[in-house]
C-alpha cells in the first residue's frame, strides 16, 4: 500500500462491451488519463470486457476502444494487460483472437490482482 | 490488504453478484445493498472465499428478515457499513 515516488498504483477493471454505449471507451480513456499523469496503471479485462479485445472489429464502428488499445505503450501502461482466462473461455475466445498481446490470468488469481493496487476502479 | 466488494442488483436482474462472488479473495468481504439483499432472502447458496454481509436497513425497507438458511451471511446497519469501508483498503462496486 506504500505510496511511492511514482504515485498511486491504479488497477482499472474493464467489464463492458466495446460498443453500444460510451462506457467502454470512457473507462479506457480514464485509464489513459491516469497514465498520462504518470500514475502506474494496470488494466484487467473481465467478463464482457474481453470483447473489447476481439480482433476484426472495424475501426470505424462508432466510438470503439479499439483504436486506443494499440497505443497503450505510448502511455506507459503496464503491458500486456491482464485478461481472465475463464472470461475468454465462457465466450469461446482464445488469446490468439485478440488484437493485442495479453497476460492470461486464471479466475482464482483475480482476487490477488484486485488487492495488489492502491486505487481500484471497476468500470 | 483486503477488498470490500459492493453489489446492489438482485441476482435475477443482473449477473453482478455471481460475477463478483467468483472473484472474492479470502480476506475480502462482500456487502449486499439495495436489491442485492434479495439474494440472502432466497435459499440459493451464497458462497465465496470471503465473508458476506447484507445491509439491514435495505432489508427492512423490503420487508425482509434474516434467513436462518443463510448461516454464513452476516448483517450490518449503516454504522456497520461504514466500519466495513474503514476495515478494507479498497472498495469495488460491481454493476
Amino acid at each position: 500500500m506504500a505510496e511511492g515516488m511514482n504515485g498511486k498504483r491504479f488497477l482499472f477493471v474493464l467489464r463492458r462491451f466495446p460498443i453500444g454505449g460510451p462506457q467502454a471507451l470512457e473507462a479506457l480513456d480514464a485509464a489513459l488519463t491516469a497514465a498520462a499523469f504518470d500514475q502506474p496503471v494496470r488494466l484487467l479485462f473481465l467478463d464482457d470486457g474481453v470483447w473489447q479485445l476481439k480482433r476484426g472489429q472495424p475501426a470505424a464502428s462508432g466510438r470503439s476502444p479499439m483504436a486506443l488499445l494499440g497505443s497503450l505503450a505510448l502511455y506507459d501502461i503496464a503491458a500486456p494487460p491482464w485478461v481472465e482466462r475463464e472470461s475468454l473461455e465462457e465466450r469461446g475466445l482464445t488469446p490468439q483472437e485478440l488484437t493485442i498481446e495479453v497476460t492470461v490470468l486464471a479466475r482464482d488469481r483475480v482476487a490477488a490482482l484486485l488487492d495488489d493496487c492502491d486505487v481500484l476502479l471497476n468500470l | 490488504m483486503a477488498v470490500l466488494h459492493i453489489v446492489k442488483h438482485s441476482p435475477d436482474a443482473s449477473q453482478a453478484l455471481r460475477r463478483c462472488l467468483a472473484r472474492v479473495g479470502p480476506s475480502d468481504s462482500v456487502l449486499l445493498i439495495e436489491d442485492a439483499v434479495y439474494a440472502p432472502a432466497s435459499d440459493a447458496a451464497l458462497r465465496c472465499a470471503g465473508k458476506i454481509y447484507a445491509l439491514l436497513p435495505d432489508m427492512a425497507a423490503r420487508g425482509l428478515t434474516r434467513n436462518p438458511l443463510q448461516g454464513d451471511v452476516e448483517y450490518v446497519d449503516y454504522a456497520g457499513f461504514v466500519q466495513l469501508v474503514v476495515n478494507h483498503d479498497k472498495v469495488i462496486s460491481w454493476n
